[in-house]
């Protein structure tokens, strides 16, 4: 092996590239919001804003397979961090009590991260992979919405994502050695206050278009 | 004013590496709220070697909090519930009468179990002799200020030397990484000026025999600066990750 895979071979390289990826995941987790929130300035708005982003074209298709090839570090990294992890410890403690380090969202990071990849993939298949020849964005999502399963699943799926946010933002910074006494604490804040507008965000969008119709 | 409690203690006991190990209860009868855990542990070993069975087996040396040597998982807390403190200055006044305690050995894949509570920590030797040093010749000792460094750099890195290596990081990780031991020990000497000729080699050495040890990676769980008896701040891991980017990108050190 190369300096290189040398280097992001290791315990603190893979952390490095889950860092990466997480925060690159964040900014597209705050970009995809913006657009979305267009849903509340009502239908025209809402298919204008799909088309604008469509017009990009190749710059569209770039980043989405740049998209693809990021969510394959971060998932594939994550589940070889999780198996190494677990066979560090072979054999468990009979009593597990935390100490204050540990949060809801530290604890649970592997598990809200492959429920995130199952409705990563149960999403694009909703909205994503369907023939929009005959139909605008807005008329798919409002369909959707008008099955009560769907509302369920998706509320239930960015309460997920925000667990996952509330630890994974401050921790990137962290992990690529952003730590600052002045700061961190604001970092840590900032991911409390990005995991509930992500939560909250999202989370009322099929919601409030289930009421719409 | 002295009391004295009874309590139950349900103890993992393993007769040699490898070998399956179980929990067994003693009953601690009449245990001064003076005593340190330890020495609650000496009374027990005392009957048990009165009534001709095996002593509980458990790590200890200078028993004033600043060897490293001993330390146990107490009701699934490393070093016990206390904050900033070791095994040895836990004493029995945080306990109340009629209390079951269990106790547990540090469990990571990279301390095997010796016997008992004792478990074998050479993995963190191992970590030092990769380059937890400096190797200048110091000669005669230098005269006092003749290299200066301010007072915060200093303080930050007398804060990472307080580690005294007693693994209950490792031990609190649930991950069972050791990052905050390496960073301690990469940042005691990245930090001053004497460390820095040695930092590229040192930072990518002892991250890589880390990874080789087999101890887990690290997950920003918090857990070991909560446990740490010596309260080593995870600053110090971020400082390590710095450090370990600078050699591993930035540096001609492969």
């Amino acid at each position: 092996m190369n300096w290189f895979t040398n280097t992001l071979w290791t315990s603190v390289g893979k952390k490095l590239l889950m860092a990466v990826t997480g925060l690159f995941f964040c900014v597209f987790l705050a970009l995809h919001l913006v657009g979305n929130l267009t849903i509340y300035a009502g239908k025209d708005a809402f298919n204008s804003y799909a088309e604008h982003l469509h017009s990009l074209g190749p710059l569209l298709t770039a980043a989405e397979w740049g998209m693809l090839l990021f969510a394959l570090i971060h998932i594939c990294t994550g589940l070889l961090l999780f198996y190494q992890n677990f066979t560090a410890r072979p054999e468990r403690y009979a009593v597990n009590k935390r100490a204050g380090g540990r949060t809801l969202g530290s604890a649970t990071m592997p598990y809200t991260g492959v429920i995130l990849l199952l409705f990563v993939i149960y999403h694009l298949f909703n909205f994503h992979f369907v023939d929009k020849t005959h139909t605008t964005i807005f008329q798919i999502v409002s369909t959707a919405f008008s099955k009560p399963s769907y509302v369920v699943i998706y509320t239930f799926a960015m309460i997920v994502a925000a667990v996952h946010v509330s630890h994974g933002f401050w921790s990137a910074f962290q992990t690529l050695g952003a730590n600052h006494p002045k700061y961190t604490p604001f970092l840590k804040g900032l991911s409390l206050v990005f995991s509930l507008i992500v939560g909250i965000g999202f989370g009322f969008i099929p919601i409030y278009v289930s009421l719409l119709v | 004013m002295t009391k004295s409690i009874n309590i139950t203690l349900n103890v993992w006991r393993q007769k040699s590496a490898g070998v399956k190990g179980g929990f067994e209860t003693y009953h601690a009868a009449n245990i001064s709220t003076d005593m340190s855990f330890l020495e609650m542990i000496d009374v027990v070993n005392e009957q048990l070697t009165l009534d001709g069975r095996d002593p509980i087996a458990f790590d200890h040396d200078c028993r004033e909090g600043i060897c490293g040597m001993c330390g146990a998982v107490v009701n699934g807390r490393a070093h016990g519930p206390e904050e900033g403190t070791t095994l040895c200055q836990l004493h029995m006044r945080y306990f109340s009468n009629g209390d079951t305690i269990v106790i547990e050995p540090w469990r990571a894949k990279a301390f095997p179990i010796l016997k008992d509570l004792a478990v074998d920590r050479s993995a963190f030797d191992e970590i030092i002799v990769a380059g937890g040093y400096i190797s200048v010749n110091t000669g005669g000792a230098p005269d006092a200020n003749a290299i200066p460094i301010s007072q915060e750099i200093a303080e930050k890195a007398m804060d990472a030397a307080a580690c005294i290596g007693c693994g209950a990081c490792v031990a609190s990780c649930p991950n069972a990484s050791a990052m905050l031991f390496a960073g301690a020990k990469i940042s005691q000497l990245a930090l001053l000026p004497q460390g820095r000729p040695e930092a590229a080699q040192r930072a990518l050495a002892m991250v890589r025999k880390m990874d080789e040890l087999c101890f887990g990676n690290c997950s920003n769980e918090r857990e070991c600066e909560a446990e740490c008896p010596k309260e080593i701040s995870i600053s110090n891991i971020a400082r390590m990750n710095r450090e370990f980017f600078k050699a591993g990108i930035g540096s001609a050190v492969m």
